[in-house]
């Protein structure tokens, strides 16, 4: 606590704007999922409107991915929710990462808060805790709501670009969820035990998906993956972690 | 009445939300989670996501699997918006070529 940033010192309105400033380098990497998002969306059948609902309520563009990749296929809605579900699992670590220093907010802050913890938002956080700063509420919210009004304002976009599009085969417009996933998942390659929990999910993932069937396949695959990891990765036997270090700072 | 659309939308995000706040509200009560379990949860997006792309490549033909080919390899070198570009490319020229 030796050099923290003079945050006590600024107004509500100079903090807001503080995480203001941080906001377009996050905009300009999110964007064009945003709009590829409404695009793909509106491909498969969902109206504009419900794209725009989407991208305001879930705001986690993987999870909306899934989501509509799945609506295109004859698969049951509590699946489809299940998925949406399990691919957001991860903002678990960070809300308990980053609620230790929350401690400062009422209890309506927090309520409206954690809505916006995605993950840009959460490494931001945390990247202005490593400089010795606090999370002030307004610089939170600052960062947070033009962030969300920009992926809710692309996603419109893109809705509206993706009802023009037509011939999905002759543009690859059909293939692109699977190549979009498969960046997502080689974005993790630099945790521990990455390849094996890779390599048995997309095995099992294929078996299930011969044997019992789709959409069985996503459950059956990413439980193999997580079991794997649970109990073989060198984490599990607490050697050493490259993930949130809750059990160090919590212990 | 409400379609189902909006409903499975609503659901997710109901969860969603619930995955925001709920670490903070049940994880944070625990002085330290086992190794086992954040293990776990460290595989979980690798794992789910994993599941979503593999019969997607063990449906395609050639044209796809040269496409995921060089896709994965561009993701070896960039970030995930040149990546999906270059893929996007790749299944546009590779079905050109082999249809």
């Amino acid at each position: 606590m030796t050099h923290r940033l003079d945050d006590d010192s600024m107004s509500a309105k100079a903090l807001f704007f503080a995480g203001a400033k941080r906001c377009i380098p996050v905009c300009i990497a999110a964007g064009p999922f945003g709009a590829l998002f409404g695009a793909l969306a509106v491909e498969s059948g969902m109206s504009i409107f419900e794209a725009v609902l989407m991208s305001a309520t879930i705001f986690a563009g993987a999870s909306q991915m899934v989501g509509v990749d799945l609506f295109g296929q004859t698969i049951p809605a509590w699946v489809i929710v299940l998925s949406i579900f399990a691919v957001n699992f991860r903002h678990v670590l960070y809300s308990a990462s980053i609620g230790r220093h929350l401690r400062h907010w009422t209890t309506l802050q927090r309520i409206i808060g954690f809505h916006f913890l995605i993950d840009p938002q959460y490494a931001e956080a945390e990247g202005r805790l490593e400089r010795g700063g606090k999370i002030d509420f307004a610089w939170y919210m600052g960062l947070a709501i033009p962030v969300w009004l920009f992926w809710v304002f692309i996603t419109w976009i893109g809705a509206i670009f993706g009802n023009l599009l037509e011939d999905s085969y002759t543009y690859g417009i059909d293939f692109l969820l699977p190549i979009y996933f498969l960046g997502l998942v080689m974005g993790f390659r630099k945790r521990s035990f990455w390849l094996p929990v890779v390599g048995i999910s997309a095995i099992a993932a294929v078996i299930a998906y011969e044997t019992v069937g789709s959409p069985w396949h996503v459950s059956i695959g990413a439980t193999a993956g997580v079991l794997l990891a649970a109990f073989f990765s060198p984490q599990a036997k607490g050697e050493n972690s490259d993930g949130i270090e809750l059990k160090e700072d919590l212990s | 009445m409400m379609s189902s659309i909006i409903w499975i939308i609503l659901a997710g995000a109901a969860l969603t939300y619930l995955t925001r706040i709920g670490g903070h509200l049940v994880l944070s009560r625990f002085d330290r989670i086992h190794p086992r379990v954040q293990a776990g949860l460290d595989a979980v997006p690798a794992a789910v996501l994993t599941t979503i792309v593999a019969p997607a490549v063990y449906n395609g033909g050639p044209a796809e699997w040269i496409a995921i080919c060089v896709a994965a390899i561009a993701g070896l070198y960039l970030s995930l918006l040149p990546m999906v570009a270059i893929g996007t490319l790749a299944i546009i020229l590779a079905r050109m070529a082999i249809g």
